[in-house]
């Protein structure tokens, strides 16, 4: 096979200078509108459009590459450092990278942040690299029934969690399903649930905000009354050393790593799941098969690990059906595609046979910005981290700002900044009242599709609910979700039973 | 007291849910407004078991005899509700770069207390650079209310 | 990392402040010219083909220079595009927002009166292209001809025969619905998200047919994953002269998707001229011109008066059509 003469050939023209400068650039924008809430690829794709006129199409290609890795990696920062998470795949970064952070691991969170997705993205693009054609024909078989068990087993994780209150967990979860169904019914194209008749829901409630809301305005607000108004985040110094250090710390993490990347990268490929069921489905995963499950939510390292490395191997998997297929699996690659077709490539199945030369610089291009958006993070980590020791007085406006301005960008609407400072408020008194308030915010996420797909699967089958145990694919994940839900139960009564 | 703060949130997501089932659709499968039916209905049972057991003590809130929030706890939270209240207003009205310098002077001044000097600095830059980062760099053009003819020339002059 | 974008705009800072506080009141030239960032407004959502197209045609317009102010895409895909016609309604007059429609800018207000929009208060600006439609089955399929289709959608009967679709009330239902009637057949339609999602479900033998638009399955069509089986247009299409159209077989099936450009009411006359030249160049473009052709796209340039009745024409085709279907009374 020619894979490595091929590859090598991209390298050697993703390290042209013209086109290493880009591919640096890209990664440093990425990253800051990555961690931007709000803001995401598509944002910095917006910057790129003006600069693809003027540089071959090659260039471009590693710029955009560059920008989507940035992007995947800036998520998890403001996750860790303010407790929002930059994008919905980084919502499982939270849970254990923000408890992290208060307790004044913040870097070493970074580090391990920044280093799984290195390894996600790395194992996810080698297998990118081995198996293209191949996986893209398996994740064409999965239509609505077997997307919708998928979605099952998304939802299944929830339980591992949920915390003492079940109660009050299912409740969060239904309160965010309610919140994803407002807007227009695709399958009936009625719209539902506009309250008061406002104009702004017709677009239904985004997960940005929802999650700006909670967790921008919301932790500010808790911070305060936690606080009483003096708030003290202990933070040290931080150099390069104690990154290093941190690095190497990271080696006990492996296990998790290489586990969740594979769960992310086929998950990703998918082309109707994508990153954000995927870093729940691998945080999940990891909890379970931790031998102290109980550390997850304090700040256990493996917690950060896990959804990192599987949303950017997911991220980088869902590249696939749009190279092969044609298909856009996210907003970024829908800009993506809207590019090539300028640059009079078409994407499609016959772009790995017509473009050789494209297909590969992109694919090198993607192991090379890999690398140098984890260089340049790590060498971002004491900037964040004294970032994170600016006095709470003049962080609280600038998480206002970002709070508002991120609210505004993606829909370029006041109504979802009023409706930020409402789950703001909201969310504070919730978390006061012991609710959690993360599975809201995924339900939000794995709402609309999960009720999408059921319905398309109900309309095929025409109302039989056996049509996912019957398909062999869908049987697979129901039965998986199955021993999700399971095993917590199971483990809870082998509890009880040694207590008596 | 929590258990009467439970009590008002059960109330009114009883209230909420019996407002949602008005897009119920009798259809094959399931129809436009089946989700959100079922699911508030499903909320309603939740609130339900939550008073219980809130009623009952068994959650350790329903123990603790903390109050919910004390005075001067009250008054902070109510100050930053209020200045992004104020700012939204302001927002509507004037735009993001009048709302900006608006809360970096109430916080960073009033409620820091920090120098004049820090304020100033503070809540000139970060509307600049809000303003060349977002606008000019992404492309995302943000409200300006009735400012919005001061920007023409910045419009003119950079884009 | 606020100090970083600090830096790296503090040459802008001194100059930008300065200017600020210059009043704008520039006078009048002969001619509009916009004064800030355009707001292109779409009617669907990121990644959906009208995103695509609006996108394509901001860059070809960023890339020629036709405006002195960029075009600024903003996706207000909510409700069908109910969202981005009431948000148009409500910038009346206001010279610096126009809006990318595709069909829903007729079906979307008939089948939600209660966003109270007219669409002929809007200001027309131009009419850029008509997307075409093809009815499509997966190349295992032994279907040749229209006739092998009406054959196994009647054996398959309504239950077994799946449609995909775009969302129900949409253009692809509508043309499922007079493929319908025309040859007096039924079969089960589901509504996806994106016509991109219904064309891989098709290779992917979830669906029996589907109605996409050409650009849709043109990838898969050249890697011989998909067939056209006819078009719904008046001749044939240039990219599949092989493909017959139902006008040829006698049926008066013909059905276009209408991408042009809208504004708001009481745009002023010159800013209106003003627009409508940008679209003429980009009509004339050469990227446009081949992008058209690829894609099989009809480029129909229409402005003014013209384009007006054009909208009006159609909305009173697709009020009878939704009355057919039933979805409004």
């Amino acid at each position: 096979m020619d894979i490595l003469a091929q590859l090598a050939g991209g390298f050697a023209t993703s390290f042209e200078p013209l086109n290493f400068g880009l591919l640096v650039l890209g990664c440093t924008v990425g990253l800051f509108v990555g961690a931007l809430p709000g803001l995401g690829s598509v944002n910095g794709v917006a910057i790129l459009l003006p600069i693809t006129f003027f540089v071959p199409p090659t260039g471009a290609i590693i710029f955009l590459a560059a920008i989507y890795y940035g992007a995947m990696f800036g998520g998890a920062i403001s996750s860790i450092m303010l407790g929002i998470p930059g994008a919905s795949t980084a919502v499982a970064t939270t849970f254990d990278g923000r408890p992290m952070a208060l307790k004044g691991d913040a870097h070493k969170a970074l580090v391990a942040a920044a280093v799984a997705s290195f390894v996600g993205g790395t194992i996810a693009v080698i297998l990118f690299t081995l198996f293209a054609p191949p996986l893209a024909e398996f994740a064409l078989k999965f239509g609505p029934a077997e997307n919708f068990a998928l979605m099952v087993v998304a939802f299944a994780t929830f339980i591992g969690l949920s915390g003492d209150d079940i109660p009050k967990t299912i409740l969060s979860i239904l309160f965010g399903l309610i919140l994803s169904a407002v807007g227009l019914d695709i399958i009936s194209g009625q719209p539902r649930l506009i309250f008061f008749d406002l104009p702004g829901f017709y677009k239904g409630i985004s997960f940005i905000v929802l999650a700006i809301g909670i967790y921008g305005i919301g932790e500010i607000l808790w911070t305060l009354d936690s606080s009483k108004g003096k708030v003290e985040i202990a933070q040290h110094k931080v150099g390069f050393r104690l990154v290093l250090q941190a690095v190497f710390d990271l080696r006990k993490t492996w296990r998790t790593m290489g586990l969740c990347s594979l769960l992310g990268y086929f998950v990703g490929i998918l082309p109707a799941a994508g990153a954000t069921p995927g870093s729940l489905m691998a945080y999940g995963m990891a909890k379970s098969l931790s031998k102290n499950p109980q550390n997850y939510g304090k700040g256990e390292i493996n917690g950060v690990v896990a959804p990192e490395a599987a949303n950017n191997a997911a991220s980088t998997g869902s590249m696939l059906p749009m190279l092969t297929l044609g298909i856009p699996g996210s907003p970024t690659t829908a800009i993506l595609l809207g590019g090539m077709i300028i640059w009079g490539l078409e994407p499609g199945p016959l772009l790995f046979i017509t473009n050789e030369t494209f297909v590969w610089g992109l694919i090198a291009s993607l192991y090379s910005a890999n690398l140098v958006t984890l260089i340049i993070n790590l060498a971002f980590i004491p900037l964040f981290i004294w970032v994170l020791r600016t006095p709470f007085a003049i962080l609280a406006p600038i998480i206002f700002v970002l709070s508002l301005v991120g609210g505004y960008a993606p829909g370029a609407s006041m109504h979802d900044v009023w409706l930020i400072l409402v789950f703001g408020i909201a969310g504070y008194l919730l978390r006061k009242l012991n609710y959690p308030m993360a599975p809201a915010v995924l339900a939000i996420v794995l709402g609309p599709l999960a009720e999408k797909y059921f319905r398309q699967a109900m309309i095929i089958s025409h109302g039989d609910v056996m049509t996912f145990v019957e398909r062999p694919l869908s049987a697979v994940f129901v039965g998986a979700a199955l021993v999700l839900v399971s095993m917590p139960i199971i483990s809870a009564l082998k509890r009880r039973r040694s207590l008596v | 007291m929590t258990a009467v703060v439970f009590a008002l949130l059960s109330a009114y997501l009883m209230w909420k849910s019996a407002e949602l089932p008005v897009g119920w659709i009798p259809n094959k499968g399931p129809a436009g407004g089946a989700f959100p039916f079922w699911l508030s209905l499903a909320m309603l049972v939740c609130s339900g078991w939550i008073f219980v057991r809130a009623l009952r003590g068994v959650t350790p809130e329903s123990q603790s005899k903390d109050l919910f929030m004390d005075g001067p706890t009250v008054r902070l939270l109510a100050m930053a509700g209020g200045s992004l209240l104020a700012a939204l207003i302001l927002i509507t009205f004037f735009g993001f770069y009048v709302a900006i310098p608006f809360l970096f002077v109430f916080w960073v001044r009033v409620v820091g207390k920090r120098s004049w000097a820090t304020t100033s600095i503070l809540a000139v830059s970060v509307p600049v650079v809000t303003f060349f980062f977002f606008e000019i760099g992404m492309r995302i053009l943000l409200p300006k209310g009735i400012t919005e003819p001061l920007f023409y020339p910045l419009y003119q002059a950079f884009l | 990392m606020r100090k970083l974008v600090l830096k790296s705009v503090s040459c802008g800072i001194a100059l930008g402040l300065g200017l600020g506080l210059i009043s704008s009141m520039q006078t009048a030239a002969a001619e509009w010219k916009p004064q800030k960032p355009v707001e292109f407004v779409i009617m669907a959502g990121q990644g959906g083909g009208a995103d695509r197209l609006a996108r394509l045609i901001q860059s070809i317009i960023e890339k020629n220079d036709f405006s002195n102010q960029p075009f600024i895409p903003i996706n207000k895909g909510g409700g069908s595009g109910a969202e981005a016609l009431r948000y148009l309604k409500d910038k009346a007059g206001d010279p610096h927002v126009i809006m990318a429609t595709l069909n829903s800018l007729y079906t979307t207000p008939l089948r939600n009166p209660g966003i109270g929009v007219n669409i002929e208060e809007y200001t027309p600006i131009a009419r850029l292209a008509e997307d075409t439609f093809v009815l499509w089955v997966n190349s295992e399929s032994d279907i040749k001809t229209i006739d092998d289709y009406v054959a196994a959608v009647k054996k398959a009967g309504p239950e077994k025969w799946v449609m995909g679709g775009t969302g129900t009330g949409q253009e692809d239902s509508l043309v499922t619905a007079m493929l319908q009637k025309a040859y007096g057949i039924q079969m089960t339609y589901v509504p996806f998200k994106g016509g991109g999602t219904v064309a891989k479900n098709l290779v992917g033998k979830q669906l029996n047919s589907t109605v996409n638009n050409p650009s849709e399955q043109l990838g898969f069509f050249e890697a011989g994953r998909s067939r056209p089986i006819a078009a719904f247009t008046p001749e044939r299409i240039g990219v599949f002269p092989d493909v017959p159209t139902f006008k040829e077989m006698g049926q008066d099936l013909v059905y276009f998707m209408q991408r042009s450009v809208v504004a708001p009411a009481g745009m002023p006359k010159d800013a209106q001229d003003f627009y409508v030249d940008v679209f003429r160049k980009v009509n004339e473009s050469k990227e446009w011109k081949e992008y058209t052709s690829k894609k099989a796209l009809n480029r129909a340039f229409l402005t003014g008066d013209d384009l007006m009745a054009y909208f009006v024409a159609e909305r009173e085709k697709h009020r009878v059509l939704l009355k057919e279907m039933g979805e409004i009374k």
